[in-house]
């Protein structure tokens, strides 16, 4: 059963397990470093729909379909699908999930919404009130493009702080099992907002989410850094990974090299053209379903703090003038029920 | 410390490029111009052609998905002059078709070129105005 520890973290105590998991991507993810680790990969990022906001449900069900496929589990099997995406009322994932019959909750944490839904899939199972739960969420290039910026075929200058919204999708299965990856903790973050305006720096607007949401974590588990092999956060991109360093450093943590970011992982940054990196709810989603958790399954990886940044603005209250009000969930996963030494 | 950690904008780099872009735009305008005065139309006439036939240009481009590429590089080069005002117009229409033709094209083509239109006209009102007065 889930105990609370300090003010923000829920230690999982039945460590529930990530059964199984999806990650669909598009021809720019193929091209970058991860791109041989995608379950699924569509160079055309139409996923021969008419629409791109239909693209972004197909992805939602192929990542589904993998996840259910991989882990020989049928819909029905499924007690509650936690699901989320960028768009207006969270369409990518209603359309994409309609047809499966699993009870759904919808979700918006924005590029967050991966660790939100997972946190709240295990804290499901850990509780037993759900045998098995769905966590999914994606984003579309060419449908974010549109709801938060530009037309596509706009001729305009995309500053060096912007960053690329992934096309792609993540999806876990999570259960009871003896094998890893085990969610052996959750966090749930705080709003945080130090009055960033310019929605081409996402980076800057979310590092003091995450800051706050890894203090708080390890201040509750009285852990440190050192004790982590890798701290993951979401998509701050090249920006938001630097002050997220450096917000840390003022509270005398240090990461000491152990932080990774999905949206530096997924591209190459000299190569793509993807200037500060890439973001998304996709981007967190299909780095930890195709790189991340695999390794920790086959034991490369031993702890990770999976940290899911989102900016929780709109395109009307960018305009109303308003800062962005940044979020971190955070997701420690594990190839071992136990701490290594402890027990 | 979020404006040190954001690098700037290649500045000598991106201005060039404009300058280059931008001047290449009038002076392909200028051939038209001079081509078609060379035909032995009015000043007026050759002026009217020449936009006409940059707007063109600038729409084909964006139709054909390169306007966006080049104007990555380009920046202001193709901004400002009446190429820019085109891919406005044209790349919210293309963009909006699925929403269909009333309310998806017809009232989202002026999302971007739509403010220049009005204060463009709102501005050549108080001119007239002036002109009227004083003039």
């Amino acid at each position: 059963m889930a105990v609370k520890t300090g003010n923000h973290t829920y230690l999982l105590e039945n460590t529930p397990s990530v059964l199984s998991f999806g990650a669909v991507g598009s021809k720019k993810e193929s091209e970058g470093p991860l791109g041989r680790y995608f379950d699924v990969i569509n160079p055309d990022s139409s996923f021969g729909e008419s629409s791109w906001e239909k693209a972004e449900s197909k992805m939602v069900q192929i990542s589904v379909g993998q996840a259910l496929s991989k882990g020989n589990f049928e819909a029905d099997q499924i007690d509650v699908a936690f699901a989320g995406d960028l768009l207006n009322q969270c369409i990518g994932s209603a359309y994409g999930l309609r047809d499966l019959g699993i009870p759904f909750v919808g979700l918006y944490g924005a590029c967050s919404t991966m660790a939100e839904s997972l946190a709240l899939a295990a804290l499901f199972v850990d509780t037993a009130i759900a045998k098995k739960a769905l966590a999914v969420t994606s984003s579309h290039f060419c449908s974010a493009e549109r709801q938060f910026r530009f037309p596509l075929e706009y001729g305009g200058q995309r500053p060096p702080t912007a960053q690329w919204t992934v096309t792609g999708s993540g999806a876990c299965v999570v259960g009871e099992s003896d094998a890893a990856p085990f969610v052996r903790a959750v966090t749930i973050g705080c709003i945080e907002d130090l009055g960033i305006k310019d929605a081409n720096n996402m980076g800057a607007a979310m590092a003091p989410a995450a800051a706050k949401t890894i203090s708080h974590y390890l201040a509750d588990t009285r852990t440190r850094p050192e004790d982590y092999d890798m701290i993951l956060t979401g998509d701050l991109g090249q920006v938001g990974s630097a002050l997220l360093e450096q917000l840390l450093e003022q509270e005398k943590v240090d990461l000491k090299g152990r932080h990774q970011d999905c949206g530096l992982l997924i591209y190459d940054r000299k190569q793509q053209d993807v200037h500060a990196g890439g973001s998304g709810c996709g981007c967190a989603a299909s780095v930890l379903c195709s790189f991340i958790l695999p390794k920790i399954r086959q034991g490369t990886l031993g702890d990770v703090l999976f940290v899911a940044t989102g900016a929780l603005m709109s395109p009307t209250s960018s305009m109303q003038g308003e800062s962005i009000p940044g979020i971190a969930h955070l997701v420690h996963l594990s190839s071992g029920r136990r701490r290594k030494g402890v027990e | 410390m979020s404006q040190k950690a954001a690098p700037n904008s290649k500045l000598w780099r991106n201005m060039l490029l404009a300058f280059l872009v931008g001047g290449l735009i009038c002076t392909i305008g200028q051939g038209v111009m001079s081509w078609m005065q060379a035909l032995g139309l009015s000043r007026e006439d050759g002026g009217a052609i020449t936009s006409i036939s940059l707007i063109f240009l600038s729409a084909l481009l964006t139709g054909f998905n390169c306007y966006d590429n080049i104007a990555k590089h380009a920046g202001a080069g193709t901004l400002v002059p009446i190429t820019g005002f085109a891919n406005a117009m044209v790349s919210p229409a293309l963009e909006f078709k699925r929403e269909g033709f009333i309310l998806g094209v017809g009232a989202k083509m002026f999302s971007i070129a739509g403010p220049v239109i009005l204060y463009g006209s709102a501005a050549s009102v108080v001119y007239g105005l002036i002109l009227a007065i004083f003039g």
